[in-house]
């Protein structure tokens, strides 16, 4: 079966980054949204293996978004990946402490983002 | 592989652009504020943001160099966004400098030179925003205020040192712990200052339909900017079903609740005021210098009050109003240029496809037995052309950007050019929005570049000599630009010292361009014209910046590149305006088809004023030069017969034509045997061998294997009007 992933950045390089990266392990069906206002759009009603939020966005940052995956219950389980530079420990700790699964600090290899997608799959049972 | 790589690549550096575009005009209004001395914390902000995402894709797409110099403004402009640095005029210089660095690299990087960590070349040294630039703006970081960490990372140490005296605002906010904890840090910056500041803190509830919740959000944000600071949105769940959404937007502000309501309350938004707690917990810290006990409490105690029930106890009201716009925003692509001019080309095509089916449709129509076919062919033909206009138009219309993109580059031109040479200068724009093809944007900001480092460099004055010639210290550059029928018309006008016509030709003579003779001789217009000679130039120093090898004559051959001119008028004392007049588009182009003995040739429909015939009672010879008499005022001709050598047979008793051209202020009449009508053609280039063959701006397919060369008016009004020789090119094609 084919994984389901929604990225949610508001860098259209960085979504075309992870595309290619994923897409590289064949059936990935990659869901792009650009802000975390589009997000709560799709979100209500799609359901996806993994999420993955940047977590400096304008408006709704990923932190919020993070939050709002946990408070509701078709997500309450997703997995979550926060990406975030690698000066703010604090965002990514704070991330954690919201309900993400893990978290990865730019710059990353096309490979790290693979084996931890694969992680966080294995590891919500999913 | 690879062109995935390159698609990458591609998305990252168009990315980059956009960023470092959008980043540029934000400095811009940056530095206006900054004098003004009214910075919108908002912008900081996102000129922060701005950096800290060039930052990560530079680091994600292994863009080291960039990625450094993104590090360095990001740490400065952190330390700006937080307050801990103040925003000066040499901040801002640093950061200017930043922004050229970054289009440095992104160009080399487009050509190939870029400094991507597996590209064999590295060709730059490292950048001028390195160590040595940073410490004299950014001081040692102070120990941050330990009020802005957050309460699980306050280390025992920091909490205890006397360093930490005042309060933390907002552990007396009556907000709970799920607010405060998803907010960022800079999120949590903006929240304590405006606490500090005793604005007054809302949450707004707004019911959201999920379908149009990107164009409510920017109307709302819209209405709530002049009034206040939107610190973030907090999505919720409670309340929220399928198609709508609740979000609770917290929101700074100094105007009334009621005023707040009546500006942003709509349907079921409901407003609330974040209450201020000043009793209970906290005792009332009003000399922040000496509380220890009271910081010891940030952290532990306040953020995580439990009650729900207490935000809405104090002063709730709800108010219902009009529904929120239903507006959807445009979503928008980007698209490489040379994929439009092949869709360009295509629709060149196209036209010589629908030429074709209309003479197949005249030679059926001669049939009386298909007269019906023909009609109904001539019927689906007309169908076809009126679609394949608007295909044409909608692809031209997409290609129109708006020149403030070129605008905003000069703006920047203007601010370190005249910081370099200690002048002052303001910077006046108009018409920033009137619209031209990208790839003349493109091509024209480097002669706009040049003109103005030109005006700044010898045009105004330094603001002492500019006070005794009474006038104000400040220097005045306008760039104004509008639309006139097909054209462009851009100018550029400094109040400055002006040129003097005497001077001009005094250098002309000292520097050979002139005689003693021809330049007495010489009218004021062309004395001035001087200036775009090459090796011309009016300054007695040649600065670094004006003086790069680059002369006003290549800014004149450039313009005329595009099938432009350029005119120069200037006042001793007064000052200097350049006008430059453009077509709006090089991509496709009407041109008015003539026949000049058995050849035929095409002339851009933009360069054309009208057509009339020849009468040769009304032709001299002034100079050597053929002119016509034409209503009172003298217009130079131009055989094509002589221009390009062709059949010298005698043209007595045959009628001719004179197209008068003009553009700018010159008028030149073609004299040719034909008028052939007018038709859309897009322009091909000669190939290298040709290129150099004056007179000529390339060819054209007419649609029934007919090639015919296309005449480059802007190109010969300049070429003929200075010289009485008419000749060009050294053979001839006779």
């Amino acid at each position: 079966m084919s994984l389901r992933v929604l990225i949610v950045d508001d860098s259209s390089a960085m979504r075309a980054f992870v595309r290619a990266a994923l897409e590289e392990d064949g059936s990935v069906d990659v869901v792009e949204s650009t802000s975390g206002f589009e997000a709560l759009r799709i979100l209500p009603r799609e359901s996806f293996d993994v999420v993955i939020v940047d977590v400096n966005m304008p408006d709704i940052n990923g932190l919020e978004l993070v939050s709002f995956l946990r408070k509701t219950p078709q997500h309450r389980n997703t997995p979550v990946i926060i990406i975030s530079t690698e000066a703010s420990s604090r965002d990514q700790e704070r991330g954690i402490a919201l309900g993400a699964n893990a978290f990865l600090s730019k710059p990353f290899e096309p490979q790290e983002l693979r084996a931890l997608v694969a992680r966080t799959r294995a590891g919500s049972g999913g | 592989m690879d062109d995935k790589r390159d698609a990458l690549r591609d998305e990252f550096l168009a990315e980059a652009q956009e960023i470092v575009e959008s980043l540029s005009r934000d400095l811009l209004v940056l530095d206006q504020s900054q004098k003004e001395g009214r910075i919108d914390p908002d912008l900081v902000n996102e000129v922060f943001r701005a950096v800290h995402t060039l930052k990560g894709v530079a680091g994600m797409f292994g863009y080291s160099q960039l990625g450094n110099i993104a590090h360095h403004l990001e740490d400065l402009l952190d330390a700006l966004r937080l307050g801990r640095v103040e925003l000066s005029q040499e901040a801002l210089d640093v950061l200017f400098e930043g922004v050229d660095d970054f289009q440095r690299l992104l160009s080399d990087e487009r050509e190939g030179t870029g400094d991507r960590d597996d590209s064999p070349r590295r060709s730059r040294p490292p950048s001028s925003i390195g160590a040595a630039a940073m410490p004299s703006v950014l001081p040692p970081p102070p120990p941050l205020p330990g009020a802005s960490r957050p309460p699980a990372q306050a280390s025992p140490a920091a909490a205890a040192a006397p360093a930490v005296r005042e309060v933390d605002p907002l552990s007396r906010l009556d907000l709970d712990s799920s607010v405060l904890t998803v907010l960022t840090e800079y999120e949590e910056h903006r929240l304590r200052t405006n606490v500090q500041q005793g604005v007054a803190l809302y949450r707004l509830r707004v019911r959201f339909s999920l379908t149009s919740i990107d164009a409510s959000l920017e109307d709302l944000k819209a209405r709530a900017k002049p009034v206040g600071e939107i610190i973030t949105y907090l999505p919720s769940m409670d309340g929220g079903d399928g198609d709508h959404i609740d979000l609770d937007v917290l929101l700074a502000s100094r105007a009334s609740p009621t005023d707040l309501r009546d500006l942003l309350c709509s349907g079921d938004a409901v407003l609330t005021e974040v209450a201020i707690k000043r009793d209970v917990k906290t005792p009332v810290p009003k000399a922040p210098s000496s509380v220890p006990e009271v910081a010891m409490h940030r952290g532990s105690t306040a953020p995580t009050d439990p009650e729900p029930g207490l935000v809405r106890s104090h002063e709730t009201r709800e108010i219902s109003a009009d529904q929120l716009s239903l507006r959807s925003v445009a979503s928008t692509v980007r698209v490489d240029i040379r994929k439009l001019d092949h869709l360009m080309n295509i629709v060149g095509e196209l036209a010589i496809v629908r030429s074709a089916v209309g003479r197949v449709t005249e030679r059926i129509r001669g049939r009386p037995e298909l007269r019906q076919l023909a009609i109904d062919l001539h019927r689906v033909n007309r169908g076809f052309e009126r679609h394949l206009a608007e295909l044409q138009d909608g692809i031209l219309d997409v290609r129109m950007v708006p020149l403030g993109h070129v605008f905003d580059k000069l703006a920047r031109v203007v601010r370190q050019v005249g910081r370099e040479h200690g002048k002052d200068v303001r910077l006046t724009v108009t018409g920033a929005d009137t619209e031209v093809d990208k790839l003349i944007v493109e091509e024209l900001s480097d002669p706009l570049m040049h003109i103005i480092r030109n005006a700044i460099d010898h045009g105004i004055e330094q603001p002492d000599a500019r006070h005794s010639a009474g006038k104000s210290r400040t220097g005045t550059l306008a760039l104004n630009a509008y639309q006139k029928g097909n054209h462009v018309v851009i100018e550029v006008e400094d109040d400055g010292a002006g040129m003097d016509e005497i001077k001009l030709r005094e250098t002309a003579i000292r520097k050979g361009i002139a005689t003693a003779e021809s330049a007495r001789d010489m009218s004021r217009d062309e004395a001035y014209n001087l200036i775009f000679v090459p090796g011309f130039s009016t300054s007695a120093t040649v600065t670094d910046i004006s003086g790069r090898g680059v002369g006003m004559d290549v800014v004149k051959t450039n313009i005329s590149r595009l099938g432009g001119v350029i005119d120069v008028q200037t006042e001793v004392g007064v000052g200097t305006k350049f006008t430059i007049t453009l077509p709006v588009t090089l991509a496709i182009i009407s041109a008015l088809l003539v026949r000049v003995r058995d050849r035929q040739f095409a002339i851009p429909i933009a360069a054309v004023q009208e057509a009339i015939v020849l009468d040769s009672k009304f032709v001299r010879t002034v100079e050597g030069r053929q002119v016509l008499s034409l209503r009172g005022s003298t217009l130079p001709l131009c055989r094509l017969t002589d221009l390009f050598h062709l059949d010298e047979r005698s043209d007595a008793g045959q009628r001719q034509f004179v197209v008068v051209s003009a553009l700018g202020s010159r008028r030149l009449g073609f004299v040719v045997d034909s008028l052939e009508g007018q038709q859309d053609i897009v322009i091909k280039s000669l190939g290298k061998s040709l290129s150099n063959v004056r007179g000529l701006a390339g060819a054209t397919d007419l649609g029934d294997q007919r090639v015919c060369l296309v005449l480059d008016a802007p190109g010969l009004l300049e070429e003929v009007l200075s010289t009485t020789d008419v000749s060009v090119g050294a053979g001839g094609w006779a």
